[in-house]
C-alpha cells in the first residue's frame, strides 16, 4: 500500500511538468507578447529589449520553461504584470476561500444527493423516485448564476438571513455553497440511484436480510458501501472542478476565490498569475485524484488487493 | 397426530401459495403446498429448476421480494410461532436466529466489502447482543467448526475459494444455532470432492446442534446422504412425499420415477439414459389438469381434467396421481 502511494506520488512529477508545459505554451501562443503592452507604445527597441530581459522573457520557449520550473521548485511563481505582487502570495491568499467554498459545496451536494439517490433507488418507479429524479433534473438544468440570484433575492434581500456577497465569516459562504452544491448534487443523485439499483439486486443483501439485519442496515451498511465506488468517482471529479474555482458563483456572490483570480488575470493578460494559478490548481487536482484512489482501497478490499500487488 | 408429535413440530405450513405478478403475466411459483417437519428431522425438497423449491424456502423466511411476489398461506408456523402475521421488526428477530438459510451460490451470497469474520459476527451481535469483540471470537469458533482456520476471519470473500465460501455461508447460517435450517442447493456450485465434504459437515453440525433442516436440491444422491423425509415438487406442487425409503424404494409418482431414470447407472454403462421428455409447463400458464400430464408416460384422459390431490398410500407415504384411482396401477420402476 505504501509503495503504491509512493509510486503515485512520483507519478505526479511528470504529470505536473507536462501540464505546466502545456499551460506555458498555450499562454505563449495565445496571449501575445506582453513586453509591448507593458512597455507602452513609444518605447524604443532598446528599452523593449531591456524590459524583456528584466521580465525574464528572453530566450526560447524551452529556455523560459526550464527557468520557470526552476523557480517553481523554489516556490516562486513570478510577479504579476499588473499588480506587481508575488503570484504565489496572491494565490495562497485566495486559496483558503476556495477551499472553504469547495468543502461546504461538496458537503451540500453529498448531503442532498446520497439520501435522495438512495430513496429513489429503494422505491424505484414510485412517486418518491420520480420526485427525486425531477428534482435532480431541475438542479442539473438550472443555470448557476440564476439560482444564485434567486437565493440572494429570497434569503438575503427578503429574509435578510445571509449577506448578498463578500467574504465575512461563515454566513457569507452558505448561499454560494448551496448554489454550486445544488447543481453538483443533481449528477451525484443520479449516480447514487443507478449504483444503488445495481447493488440492490445482489444476492448478498438477501443473505444479510436472512441473518436478521434490519432493512435500514441492509441499505445503509450492506448496500451503500458497495454502491460507493461510482459515487466517489463523480465526487472526486466534482471536487476537483470546484477546487479550480466556481467562477459564476464567485462572481455573483463577490466571493474572492481562485476562479475569479484566474478569470480577472486572463482579462488583463496577466500571464504569470494565470500560469501560476493553473499550475497550483493542477497540483491540487492530482492530489485529490490520488486521495480518491486511496479512498477506493479503503471502501473496497478488492481494489486494495490490486494496489498491494 | 399425538400431543408429543405436535410439540415436536418445528415447521407447519398449510396451503402455501406464491405468485409473482410481473408485466408478462402472473408467474405461479408455488401452488398450495403443505409441509410439516419435526425436530431433528431433515426433509429433502426435490425437483427440477423452476419447481418452486427456492421460492418455498424464501416464503418460509418471509423473504419473497414484494413486489412482485405475493405470498398467501393458511398457516405458517415455526415452533408454534405464527410467522405470517409477524411485523417486519419482529421478523428480524426470527431470521438468522430461529430460521436460517444457506444460499445456493456462495460466489454471490457474501458481501464483498466486509471480512468473513464480520459477516459471521453480525448475526451474533444482532441476536445474542454480543459485544463486537465477543462476536468476533465466536465467529472464529464458527470458522473452525466449518474447517477454516480462525486466523482467516480477517480476510475478505475474494480471498476464498468457492468451497471455502460455501463453508463461510454455512457458518453464517449456523452462528445462532437456528432450530430450522433451510439449505438451498448448498452443494450445487461445488466440485464433487468438496460436495462430499460439505454434506458430511452439514450432517455433523445437524447432529451436534439438533437442528431440523430442509435440504433443497435436485441431486438425489445428496438427498440419500442426508435426508429422513423427501418431498418431490413439480410446478409448484408436491407430487409425492414420504420417508426416504418410501420415495426411493417404493416410488409411486411417474415424475419421481422419471427423476430416477435420469440418473446415469454406473453398473450398466451400456444402458441409455432415459431423461424425462419435454419441459416443465410455463408457470404463467399452468394446465387445468395434472401439470406433469404432458410429459407423463402413463397419461390418461382423467389426468387432463382435474388437478390430482395428494392421497395417502401408507401412514407416511403420499402421492398426487390420478392413475392410482385404479388399484391395479403401478409404475415400471424396478426397485434395486
Amino acid at each position: 500500500m505504501y509503495r503504491y502511494i509512493l509510486k503515485r506520488l512520483l507519478m505526479l512529477i511528470p504529470v505536473l511538468l507536462g501540464v505546466a508545459f502545456l499551460i506555458f505554451a498555450i499562454m505563449d501562443v495565445a496571449a501575445g507578447d506582453p513586453v509591448y503592452s507593458v512597455a507602452g507604445a513609444d518605447a524604443t527597441p532598446e528599452q523593449i529589449e531591456a524590459l524583456r530581459e528584466k521580465m525574464g522573457l528572453n530566450g526560447s520557449l524551452i529556455e523560459r520553461y526550464i527557468r520557470y520550473i526552476g523557480n517553481l521548485l523554489k516556490g516562486d511563481l513570478g510577479t504579476s504584470y499588473i499588480s506587481k505582487l508575488d503570484v504565489m502570495k496572491v494565490y495562497l491568499q485566495r486559496l483558503p476561500n476556495t477551499l472553504k467554498l469547495a468543502t461546504l459545496t461538496m458537503i451540500v451536494a453529498v448531503g442532498m444527493a446520497i439520501p435522495l439517490g438512495i430513496t429513489a433507488a429503494v422505491h424505484q418507479n414510485s412517486i418518491r423516485d420520480t420526485t427525486s429524479m425531477v428534482l435532480a433534473l431541475i438542479g442539473l438544468s438550472m443555470p448557476n448564476f440564476w439560482l444564485g440570484l434567486l437565493l440572494i433575492l429570497f434569503f438575503s434581500l427578503k429574509l435578510g438571513w445571509f449577506p448578498t456577497g463578500g467574504s465575512e465569516g461563515f454566513r457569507s459562504i452558505v448561499l454560494p455553497a448551496i448554489t454550486v452544491g445544488t447543481s453538483l448534487a443533481a449528477l451525484l443523485t443520479r449516480t447514487t440511484r443507478s449504483s444503488m439499483l445495481d447493488v440492490l439486486r445482489q444476492d448478498y443483501l438477501r443473505t444479510a436480510r436472512a441473518k436478521g439485519v434490519s432493512e435500514r442496515n441492509v441499505i445503509q451498511k450492506h448496500a451503500l458501501r458497495n454502491a460507493l465506488i461510482p459515487i466517489i468517482t463523480i465526487f472526486g471529479v466534482q471536487f476537483s472542478n470546484v477546487l479550480g474555482g466556481s467562477v459564476l458563483a464567485e462572481t455573483v456572490f463577490a466571493w474572492p476565490g481562485v476562479g475569479r483570480l484566474v478569470v480577472d488575470a486572463i482579462d488583463q493578460r496577466d500571464i504569470p498569475t494565470v500560469t501560476g494559478a493553473l499550475v497550483m490548481t493542477t497540483m491540487l487536482v492530482t492530489i485529490v485524484n490520488l486521495l480518491v484512489d486511496l479512498v477506493y482501497a479503503f471502501v473496497d478490499p478488492r481494489i486494495k488487493a490490486q494496489y498491494t500487488k | 397426530m399425538t400431543n408429543q408429535e405436535a410439540n415436536d413440530l418445528i415447521l407447519d405450513i398449510k396451503n402455501l401459495k406464491v405468485r409473482y405478478e410481473t408485466q408478462d403475466g402472473i408467474v405461479r411459483a408455488v401452488n398450495g403446498i403443505d409441509l410439516t417437519l419435526r425436530k431433528k428431522r431433515t426433509l429433502g425438497l426435490v425437483g427440477e429448476t423452476g419447481a418452486g423449491k427456492t421460492t418455498t424456502a424464501l416464503a418460509i423466511m418471509r423473504l419473497v421480494p414484494d413486489p412482485p411476489g405475493i405470498v398467501e398461506c393458511d398457516k405458517l408456523e415455526i415452533s408454534g410461532q405464527d410467522i405470517l402475521s409477524l411485523p417486519e421488526n419482529k421478523l428480524e428477530h426470527v431470521r438468522g436466529n430461529d430460521i436460517s438459510m444457506i444460499f445456493q451460490d456462495p460466489m454471490t451470497a457474501l458481501n464483498p466489502v466486509f471480512t468473513v469474520g464480520d459477516q459471521i459476527a453480525e448475526s451474533l451481535e444482532i441476536h445474542e447482543h454480543l459485544s463486537s469483540k465477543d462476536a468476533k471470537e465466536r465467529a472464529g469458533d464458527m470458522l473452525e467448526l466449518v474447517g477454516i482456520p480462525r486466523e482467516r476471519a480477517n480476510e475478505y470473500p475474494h480471498q476464498f475459494s468457492g468451497g471455502m465460501k460455501q463453508r463461510v455461508v454455512i457458518a453464517i447460517a449456523l452462528a445462532c444455532n437456528p432450530q430450522l435450517l433451510l439449505a438451498d442447493e448448498p452443494t450445487t456450485a461445488l466440485d464433487v470432492t468438496i460436495q462430499a465434504q460439505v454434506l458430511e459437515l452439514m450432517n455433523e453440525l445437524k447432529e451436534k446442534y439438533d437442528t431440523s433442516m430442509i435440504m433443497i436440491t435436485h441431486d438425489l444422491g445428496c438427498v440419500a446422504e442426508v435426508c429422513d423425509e423427501v418431498a418431490v415438487m413439480y410446478a409448484g406442487r408436491i407430487v409425492e412425499e414420504g420417508t426416504l425409503e418410501d420415495v426411493f424404494n417404493r416410488t409411486l409418482h411417474p415424475y419421481t420415477e422419471g427423476l430416477f431414470n435420469s440418473l446415469p447407472n454406473i453398473k450398466d454403462r451400456k444402458a441409455k439414459l432415459k431423461p424425462i421428455k419435454g419441459l416443465m409447463p410455463d408457470p404463467t400458464n399452468l394446465p387445468v389438469g395434472c401439470s406433469f400430464a404432458p410429459r407423463c408416460n402413463y397419461v390418461s384422459d382423467a389426468c387432463l381434467k382435474a388437478q390430482p390431490q395428494l392421497r395417502s398410500i401408507s401412514q407416511t407415504h403420499r402421492v398426487a396421481c390420478t392413475a392410482y384411482d385404479n388399484p391395479e396401477f403401478h409404475i415400471e420402476r424396478r426397485i434395486l
